[in-house]
């Protein structure tokens, strides 16, 4: 039997209903059934979550920080996109 | 993201012994110093990436071997209350643990190869945990001390500037917190019963006061990885200030319950508001650290012992991970 580690899975936490998931950190485990109860054991002996995801990290895909400059980009100048961009004359309420 | 294999190129990249751009280093810097977290993916110089793995794997192995001094009170726990207790305490030990073999393991190390480093003896722990508990007072010293010398150490790495390591280190701190009150409140109870149970306190105490000074590590005028430590915001007070801290905070402590610190020169200084204390000795400290402590031994065989007991349930994992996934195919 390989001695190797087991796969690494990336864990997401609910804290509570109407929250979303967030990520807690990683777990190693044999398959996705083992990842979820070492997810529990390891990030929620507090009661910290109520419902968690695991996923295999290799099933990430990511975006890369040295191009996250260029990667973000067309998003830089579109600053009509936030409400404060608009001028709206004095007195008009509600809006 | 807590990824090993997101890492793997950045990681490459730095082994390979490449010349580290001067703007990159400048870059990297001036993000540091603006109080910006550095994440995995980052560029990063290879010296930071050893150090953090280094400092980290350390930290890791700590937690994992420092539940040998406590599981030896376990079975015999005064009550069903300190039983239960100390089993939730241990448990956050090996949780501690895992936290940081997950964020060490983002900068390119594997989880494998730092468990074999700790099995082999080439890694280190802290030295704290070579000492042996002898009665049951030492678990209250150790929460009350030993885990009030980490929190010291820890809150401030809640603010260190690699990200996974200060996330798990502001996990860490939160559950640290409960393993000190419980320390402490051990130590009130013993201080209010008999004679004998007082004493036993007051032993305690005197045992692992002087250990617990050393966990805060060389002095600054010896402490070789400080400085570069302090610039990379890795590290955020010397070992000297911490260890003043946590003095001015546990002397008072000791006194409220009626106990004496080992210290004949231990004397509170008026004009600077601290605690003057004693000379440290580091030969003690230096003796421990190369292996010469009371339990060295004791705690690398038992850790061993228990990965290689251990082996049997990793492999029937592996192999049953594997049938179940052989019958989803067919």
């Amino acid at each position: 039997m390989s001695n190797e580690d087991w796969p690494l899975y990336e864990v997401f936490i609910r804290a509570k209903s109407g929250l979303s998931h967030r990520h807690a950190g990683s777990v190693h485990a044999a398959d996705d059934e083992m990842a979820l109860d070492h997810a529990r054991d390891v990030y929620t002996r507090r009661n910290e979550g109520v419902s968690i995801w695991v996923v295999k990290s290799s099933h990430i895909v990511a975006s890369d920080p040295c191009e996250s400059s260029a990667f973000f980009e067309p998003a830089q100048d579109k600053i009509y996109r936030h409400p404060t961009f608009y001028k709206l004359p004095d007195g008009v309420e509600n809006i | 993201m807590y990824t090993q294999g997101l890492d793997q190129k950045p990681a490459q990249k730095d082994t390979s012994k490449a010349i580290e751009a001067p703007e990159d280093i400048a870059r990297f810097q001036a993000h540091v110093d603006a109080e910006e977290k550095i994440e995995p993916k980052d560029w990063m110089p290879a010296a930071y990436r050893r150090t953090l793995i280094r400092q980290i794997a350390q930290h890791a192995h700590s937690e994992i071997i420092g539940m040998q001094p406590e599981g030896n009170w376990l079975t015999r726990a005064p009550t069903l209350r300190r039983k239960s207790i100390l089993l939730a305490k241990i448990q956050d030990e090996a949780g501690h643990g895992l936290y940081l073999y997950s964020a060490a393991e983002t900068l390119g190390v594997s989880r494998e190869e730092m468990v074999n480093q700790l099995l082999a003896g080439t890694a280190k722990y802290s030295s704290i945990f070579n000492y042996p508990t002898l009665t049951w007072a030492d678990i209250g010293a150790i929460g009350w001390l030993v885990d009030g010398a980490a929190i010291m150490n820890q809150i401030p790495l809640c603010r260190c500037s690699y990200g996974p390591y200060s996330r798990a280190m502001i996990r860490i701190c939160k559950e640290e917190s409960f393993h000190q009150r419980q320390g402490y409140e051990i130590m009130v109870e013993l201080c209010r019963g008999s004679d004998e149970q007082k004493q036993m306190a007051q032993d305690a105490l005197n045992r692992w006061w002087w250990p617990s000074l050393m966990m805060f590590g060389p002095s600054d005028a010896e402490s070789k990885h400080s400085a570069q430590s302090m610039a990379w915001k890795i590290k955020r007070f010397s070992n000297d200030e911490l260890r003043q801290k946590f003095v001015d905070v546990t002397v008072p402590q000791a006194r409220f319950i009626g106990l004496t610190v080992p210290d004949d020169d231990l004397e509170y200084d008026e004009s600077s508001g601290h605690f003057r204390y004693g000379e440290i000795d580091w030969q003690e400290f230096m003796d421990v650290l190369a292996g010469n402590g009371q339990c060295n031994r004791e705690r690398m065989r038992t850790r061993r012992e228990a990965h290689s007991n251990g082996a049997w349930v990793r492999e029937a994992a592996q192999a049953y991970a594997a049938k179940k996934s052989a019958r989803a195919a067919a």
